[in-house]
């Protein structure tokens, strides 16, 4: 049985700017989000998806309609419960690294909350071992890559036992490698333990890995979709000024270019299969 | 240089002395610094002397580091000490040589005012030295626990120093990468006039703030939205314990006092 985690309900939401002109960042947006779903939000930058993360984690609050969590809308007088019940993965690895050494940053939401601490030990130790970082408990930030910060920070987030992971653009400021790490370890998460993840990026890449993908446009929700009916629409994908992933801008040159190659790759496995097996089906 | 410089320096390691509560290490050190003004004869000072040497050797310090160390240090104390001996003029006179005058007092107070300036050095820094920078501010939050009746924000000031301590090599390394980009634009901080060079820092400080304050914003979020409220009701991850020997090195400084009191002049 699927149980709704999160919902936006024609959700508006626009910035006062200095001179009195009001332009709305979110405009009339509706999507719901399932129990263990990975969803994508993705859009080119100022396409509002910022905005959204902080509607969902209670940082602002809609002008028009609702945003639910939980089957709960969220409001001042339940924010702080709501939000005991996600972990939250922001952009920069440093800015959100707030303990001396990487237990105590996992901890930090745990004391927040007031967990006893022979709970707390236990908490801790386990959260790290599901990002693999167990060997790192007494490091201290600067020591580590930026990888290593982010698997931290989920860390914290899991050791609150959250029914929801939300991250913001977690991935953009890492190299390749860090990439990598956090994206496994988000995708190992998923399957063992049934997580609901909503990630926002600009990474069409990482947002193929995702159940479903929502595409933000100027405020506006362009449309929503699995990554095979998403990827399908690449022209209008590359309109909004995002960057297609490498796979399928090489299957697209290549046919470009007269060779022939039938549907879309969006991975460079399916490349590869679909470059060797061009010549059977004549 | 600045890694000779061992003051507010943490070495890490297991002696009895690194491994005393962060507690009983300030109130001991605090305890001492007023005890060290009981002292006002050779005894007492030997005692003081000994007593320091003493705590040297259980925290497995080298002297040898120590003193390298406290270089800079030991120019203010042999300074202190010329000064006592040419502007005392009390007792007998010792050395009578052209216009220098040495008096009997002056060389007393001199030793023994640079002997306590010593030990006062010594000692704190072997505080910094054996406890790591982020202990001593929860010892410090404990310590001053009762204050909060006060209306003094202790959890907030332990909060604030424990962040700043995090972000200290952030931020070096930030100011790092701005030198180098101002270096890469033809930007020169190390010749020219004085006015010249503090004109140079500008362009260094002025992102190194933008920064700064960006980061304390990202992070003020990124506490807010994992749930910190302030103290009420937070429970704490590093906790503190008070073994049998931070009782015995509190009873040692009380031996000490007592010594002092007796054999003070």
């Amino acid at each position: 049985m699927m149980k709704e985690v999160l919902s936006m309900d024609h959700v508006s939401f626009s910035y006062q700017s200095e001179e009195g002109v009001t332009e709305k960042a979110i405009d009339d947006i509706s999507f719901a989000v399932q129990q263990g779903e990975w969803i994508a939000i993705v859009g080119h930058n100022g396409s509002g998806k910022s905005t959204l993360a902080k509607l969902m984690i209670g940082l602002l609050f809609p002008d028009e309609g609702e945003v639910n969590v939980f089957i709960q809308k969220l409001s001042e007088a339940n924010l702080w419960a709501i939000r005991s019940r996600m972990g939250f993965v922001f952009q920069n690895p440093d800015n959100q690294f707030v303990g001396s050494t990487v237990q105590d940053d996992v901890a930090f939401a745990l004391e927040n909350n007031g967990v006893p601490f022979t709970d707390m030990v236990t908490r801790v130790h386990e959260s790290l071992a599901q990002v693999n970082m167990s060997n790192f408990h007494d490091h201290e930030p600067h020591h580590l890559s930026g990888g290593q910060k982010q698997r931290v920070a989920i860390a914290g987030a899991l050791a609150l036992k959250p029914e929801l992971l939300l991250m913001d653009e977690a991935t953009s400021m890492l190299d390749p490698q860090g990439r990598d790490e956090v994206i496994r370890v988000v995708e190992e998460l998923k399957t063992k333990t049934g997580l609901t993840v909503i990630s926002i990026t600009h990474d069409l890449e990482e947002a193929l890995l995702a159940d479903r993908i929502v595409v933000m446009n100027k405020g506006k929700l362009l449309t929503t979709g699995t990554p095979t009916q998403i990827f399908a629409r690449g022209d209008e994908l590359e309109a909004i000024g995002l960057d297609l992933p490498f796979a399928m801008k090489v299957s697209r040159l290549l046919r470009e270019s007269g060779m022939e190659l039938f549907g879309e790759h969006m991975t460079e496995e399916e490349l590869v299969n679909g470059l060797w097996t061009s010549h059977f089906s004549k | 240089m600045l890694e000779k410089m061992i003051f507010g320096r943490y070495i890490p390691g297991t002696s009895f002395v690194h491994k005393l509560d962060p507690r009983s290490k300030l109130s001991f050190v605090f305890l001492f610094i007023i005890a060290v003004f009981l002292a006002n004869n050779a005894v007492t000072y030997g005692i003081l002397l000994g007593f320091t040497l003493l705590v040297i050797f259980s925290s497995r310090i080298r002297i040898y580091f120590l003193i390298n160390g406290l270089k800079p240090i030991i120019f203010l104390i042999a300074f202190t000490f010329l000064m006592h001996i040419f502007f005392t003029k009390e007792g007998a006179i010792i050395v009578d040589w052209k216009f220098i005058k040495i008096y009997e007092e002056g060389l007393r107070q001199g030793i023994f005012i640079s002997l306590r300036f010593l030990v006062l050095v010594l000692m704190t820094s072997i505080l910094t030295l054996t406890t790591s920078p982020i202990s001593i501010t929860d010892g410090m939050e404990d310590l001053l626990n009762p204050f909060k009746r006060f209306k003094l924000p202790v959890h907030e000031l332990a909060l604030m120093m424990s962040i700043s301590l995090r972000f200290i090599p952030t931020l070096m390394d930030e100011t790092d990468k701005i030198l180098k980009a101002q270096l890469a634009r033809g930007s020169d901080i190390s010749t020219g006039s004085i006015k010249q060079r503090i004109r140079a820092v500008i362009p260094l400080l002025v992102p190194l703030f933008v920064s700064a304050f960006k980061r304390a914003e990202d992070l003020a979020i990124a506490m807010e939205v994992r749930g910190y409220r302030g103290g009420e009701g937070r429970t704490r991850y590093r906790q503190l314990k008070w073994h049998w020997r931070d009782t015995v090195a509190l009873a040692l400084l009380g031996v000490l006092v007592a010594a002092l009191v007796l054999l003070r002049g």
